[in-house]
């Protein structure tokens, strides 16, 4: 509590700035989005604090709070407690099946009187938290097997619990851990892996096996043919090629037979309508077609603030929440969204700045983790507005309508600001 | 250790952030098919029809107006209908109606407006008003349908019809829309651009429930609807009534002009219908019946059909003929050499001619006309005459379009040398001695009955007009296209109308004109005519104008398969001039003769006059 008179001084007014921004055009949009060109509601009439954006003000509101209470805790607090609090929100997902609410179709919300809170939001925080104080240690090496399998743990678990309570979306943002792991020293194999890995899932969905089959063995030909000579007349060279094609092909047929075999049939058709947007025109395709038809609509300079006709129309369904970027696709244009989507690449450029500044590791580590997150969510939000990244229920981070999502990412920025205004009395290792 | 990786992470989330805006570029700037989607999304265009303009006589009397009907409309997702049979029972419908269209309506939009029921009249629309408020989910819109104060003038005033597609096909820029109305003949179809007025549209912003939600762009691209145009026509209802009338049981023409301003006082075409019966539910049936009724009434005979002007046309001949110099108020000619036939009378001045419509008489004025000049062949000479001649019988409006305001207008035949230099395959190819026949208005000599009555308003001028035009005055201000204001003059001195004013008194009073086409008080001159039809009985032509001094009325009467114009045609005519002039006919017997009398043929022979040139000798007068 003794450093809070010098946090003013130390914090990075450049990250509270781009927060602030992002907030407030948030909050501009969400307010677009339920103007009513017919009745528009003043900030006097009781009602406006029933639509989203009355709401979504008093979830910024409270947001002040949170950054309060999160600004004032000492900053050994959250490295003391990782554990802690990682096991706390494991006890609430466990605990959703049980006691939570359905909203919007899912099953995994806490209700406390009329303010609803997905613990799932919040999971990730914790175990950005606990990765980090888990990597604080020295003697972890992600090099080597053990350490890495420990770590993937830590991630693993609450991403089950997540799965099974039936939010693959949420679940997935776990995977952005694999930045921070790289960052710490995870072997780059394994980022690459999953890259290609996912780059063989989208191919084997959009080829078949022998076109993949021929691509592989003419890029194998090219790869001897540029090969130094004295390496082409060792059979072991052969070996490791023919080795990798083969490994590749069977990666390839796995995926085919997981996307045919293992995943449900919903989850299926959200990857076929990315393929093919006139699939399934009235159910998920509707979402993704509409979701383009705002976007693409705004043009080159955009409809104008307030002027969007098919986000405030609710043509676009989830316009507030997951699809609040059809909303500036439409009003602002193409301008407006490259102002965005640039900016978002600044904030995250800051962030990772900051967190190579860090003297210790547990700090630098949570940055990446946030980093990651915030990068995860970015990739998936946006892509699956233009048609990207298949359709999941994940939110534009600061922008979207929604307490719990809102609160999450406060808490998860400010942990990492509280603890940046503090790297100089931490320890170096 | 790993401080590089920093730059590696963020250079895969800048490929991305540049794979998006690659994305963002091409679906918001180069890809316009959003943009209209995005259109039909969200903004619905609302048709306004305006009030079609109405169309009055020329004391003020109201012709055509339009009568209010109901549509009713169905939102299949707000209609409850508890009970089934009470709303059949209200609307008078079938059930089996009710659930097919309730279904259609469903397909099409659950949320949109369809149609459920057409044309509902003011009375059915009052008497379901109190039932509506068991019926949401349906409301009524309001339509128009032409109204017709008289059964009379149907042909001239044409009919207004659902857009044909081709019509819709060949439009000129956008402006119909299928299931549009639109003026198909007449003044309805030549006044379609003032009649209609100017559609409305209010483009309104919809959600995704097919909710209003305001005007787009505060209305700023919303078009008040402004309403079509009142027509002020020259017609006399009275007059079209009376001759209506007269026309009945007949197949026929009749056009009556004012001459001092070429406004038509009256327009009948023979057989003709009930506009009436050609709006509404009704429109299909009525219309397939007319189209196939072999004596054509949906033709609007007066500018439209085809006829040789017989005798009638003899006074161009006199006029043309003393113009050029050939012959004058002494010219006078015998029977002698002629090939064409005649009554047993003597040799015969211009103006007795005229009297009795001596035939031999206008081929040899014809014959000079067109053999005296001097140079080349017989063949030279006759093309050279004949070009002279069709130069100044072109002014009459004969060959051409006189530009009434009504559509369909033909623009007959005037043969000239080009026309038969195509008939005989080459110039040098005929001479006088093939074309002979035009002299006495029979051979190659097309027209239609309103030139015919337009020539009776040039001699009552004494060598001028006005186009003949059916609309005197357009909206409020009653405007009219300088054109119709403006007199043509045809190129003959007034001077040499004298002996032909003359010769046509001389005909009515005691020449081919017979008792029942005098009027004992009235001085009406005119001149009769018959028209040969190969096909059957010949046509009764006559044109008169009255009275002689200061002449108000100009008149032109055809009747088919009535034979000479004596007969028929010239009491018909006297008829109607003594009742235009006096407002009332004091010849009862006449008037109730030829209401009844019947020229109808038994079978009807559809078709004009053959080109083919006539050979036979004619003895019409
Ligand atoms: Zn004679």
């Amino acid at each position: 509590m003794t450093d809070s008179n010098h946090i003013q001084g130390r914090i990075d007014w450049i990250t509270v700035g781009f927060y602030v921004l992002f907030v407030g055009l948030g909050w501009l949009n969400i307010y677009s989005a339920v103007y009513s060109p017919d009745a528009p509601l003043s900030f006097s009439d009781p009602a406006f604090y029933d639509s989203n954006a009355g709401k979504q003000l008093v979830w910024i509101g409270t947001s002040l709070v949170l950054i309060i209470c999160v600004l004032v805790l000492d900053f050994r607090f959250f490295e003391s407690f990782a554990l802690f609090i990682y096991l706390g929100l494991l006890l609430l997902l466990i605990a959703v099946p049980f006691l939570g609410v359905t909203i919007n179709g899912s099953h995994s919300w806490f209700k406390f009187g009329s303010a609803t809170i997905q613990p799932a939001e919040f999971a990730k925080t914790a175990t950005a938290l606990l990765l980090a104080k888990y990597l604080n240690d020295p003697l972890v090496n992600l090099s080597k097997f053990p350490f890495q399998w420990k770590a993937a743990l830590i991630i693993a678990i609450p991403m089950v619990l997540i799965v099974a309570s039936n939010e693959t979306g949420s679940a997935l943002v776990f995977a952005s851990f694999l930045i921070l792991l790289y960052r710490e020293g995870l072997p780059g194999i394994y980022p690459a892996l999953f890259i290609g890995g996912i780059a063989m899932f989208v191919s084997a969905l959009l080829v078949k096996a022998w076109i993949i089959l021929v691509v592989l063995i003419l890029s194998a030909g090219i790869l001897v043919l540029f090969m130094p000579i004295y390496s082409q007349r060792d059979p072991k060279t052969y070996l490791r090629l023919s080795g990798g094609v083969a490994a590749i092909m069977t990666l390839a047929l796995l995926v085919e037979w997981l996307v045919n075999n293992v995943l449900k049939e919903h989850q299926r058709n959200r990857i076929r309508v990315l393929i093919d947007p006139g699939f399934d025109p009235r159910g998920l395709g509707y979402q993704v077609t509409q979701s383009k038809i705002a976007i693409g609509s705004g043009g080159f300079w955009g409809k104008g603030f307030l002027g969007g006709t098919q986000t405030k129309f609710d043509f676009v369904p989830e316009q507030s929440t997951d699809m609040v970027f059809c909303t500036i696709g439409e009003e602002h244009g193409f301008v407006g969204v490259m102002f965005m989507i640039l900016l978002f690449l600044g904030f995250l450029w800051r962030l990772m700045y900051l967190a190579d500044l860090q003297r210790s590791r547990f700090a630098r580590a949570y940055g990446f983790g946030l980093v990651g997150i915030l990068f995860f969510h970015f990739l998936v939000n946006i892509g699956m507005t233009i048609g990207l990244m298949p359709i999941m229920g994940i939110p534009l981070p600061f922008f979207s309508y929604g307490g719990s999502s809102l609160w999450s990412f406060t808490i998860l920025l400010f942990i990492f600001l509280k603890l940046d205004s503090h790297r100089s009395d931490m320890l170096s290792r | 250790m790993f401080n590089q990786r920093r730059n590696l992470i963020f250079l895969f989330f800048a490929i991305v952030g540049l794979l998006f805006i690659g994305k963002l570029f091409f679906i918001q700037v180069v890809d316009d098919t959003y943009e209209k989607a995005a259109d039909n999304n969200a903004i619905r265009k609302i048709i306004q029809i305006p009030f079609r303009g109405e169309v009055y006589d020329r004391y003020g009397k109201l012709i055509v107006y339009n009568t209010p009907v109901y549509d009713l409309y169905i939102i299949p997702r707000k209609a409850v209908v508890k009970d089934t049979n009470h709303f059949c029972q209200v609307f008078g419908i079938t059930k089996d109606y009710f659930v097919k269209t309730s279904q259609q309506a469903k397909t099409y939009s659950r949320v949109k407006p369809s149609l459920f029921l057409k044309h509902l009249s003011k009375e059915q629309f009052a008497s379901v008003q109190d039932a509506m408020v068991d019926f949401p989910g349906f409301f009524f819109e309001t339509n128009a349908f032409r109204t017709y104060q008289s059964r009379s003038f149907s042909n001239a005033l044409g009919y207004v019809a659902e857009i044909s597609p081709t019509t819709l096909l060949e439009q000129k820029g956008d402006y119909y829309r299928q299931g549009d109305y639109v003026g198909i003949s007449g003044i309805e179809s030549f006044y379609e651009e003032t009649l209609r007025g100017q559609r409305g549209i209010k483009y309104r912003m919809v959600n995704s429930n097919g909710v209003e939600k305001g005007d787009y762009k505060n209305g700023s691209l919303n078009v008040n609807p402004v309403s079509g145009n009142n027509l002020y026509t020259s017609i006399d209802l009275a007059i079209q009534e009376y001759a209506d009338s007269l026309m009945k049981h007949k197949v026929g023409s009749l056009v009556a002009i004012e001459p001092s301003t070429g406004e038509i006082l009256a327009m009948v075409s023979a057989p003709s219908y009930d506009a009436s019966q050609l709006t509404g539910n009704n429109f299909s049936t009525y219309y397939q019946q007319l189209a196939l009724d072999p004596m054509k009434p949906l033709l609007n005979r007066p500018p439209s059909a085809y006829y040789r002007p017989g005798s009638t046309f003899k006074l161009v001949q006199a006029l043309v003929g003393q113009q050029l110099g050939f012959i004058g108020p002494g010219t006078v000619y015998s029977h002698a050499g002629s090939p064409v036939k005649c009554h047993g009378h003597g040799p015969v001045n211009l103006r007795g001619a005229i009297r009795v419509s001596c035939n031999p008489y206008f081929y040899h004025a014809f014959r000079k006309m067109i053999y005296d000049n001097t140079t080349g062949d017989t063949y030279e000479r006759s093309a050279q005459g004949l070009q002279r001649w069709s130069d100044l019988v072109a002014n009459f409006g004969f060959g051409r379009k006189l530009g009434v305001d009504l559509g369909n207008e033909k623009k007959g035949i005037l043969p000239n040398v080009e026309y038969y230099n195509s008939v005989y395959k080459g110039n040098k190819a005929w001479k006088f001695s093939n074309i002979y026949s035009i002299s006495i208005g029979e051979g190659e000599i097309v027209v239609s009955p309103l030139k015919m009555a337009n020539l009776a308003a040039i001699i009552a001028n004494r060598g001028w007009y006005i186009p003949p035009h059916v609309v005197k005055g357009i909206g409020l201000k009653k405007v009219i296209d300088p054109f119709y204001k403006t007199p043509v003059k045809v190129g003959v001195e007034a001077k040499y109308f004298d002996v032909v004013i003359d010769g046509m008194q001389d005909a009515v009073n005691n020449g081919t004109v017979g008792p029942d086409g005098k009027i004992p008080d009235i001085k009406m001159v005119g001149k009769t005519g018959t028209s040969q039809n190969q096909k059957g009985k010949d046509h009764s032509i006559f044109i008169a104008f009255a009275p002689r001094d200061n002449p108000k009325i100009a008149i032109a009467v055809f009747v088919e398969n009535a034979g000479f114009g004596g007969t028929a045609a010239a009491p018909i005519a006297s008829l109607v001039v003594e009742k235009y002039l006096k407002r009332k006919v004091d010849r009862k017997s006449v008037e109730s003769k030829f209401m009844q009398m019947n020229y109808l043929p038994n079978v009807y022979s559809a078709g004009g006059v053959s080109r083919k040139k006539v050979t036979t000798d004619s003895t019409k007068k």
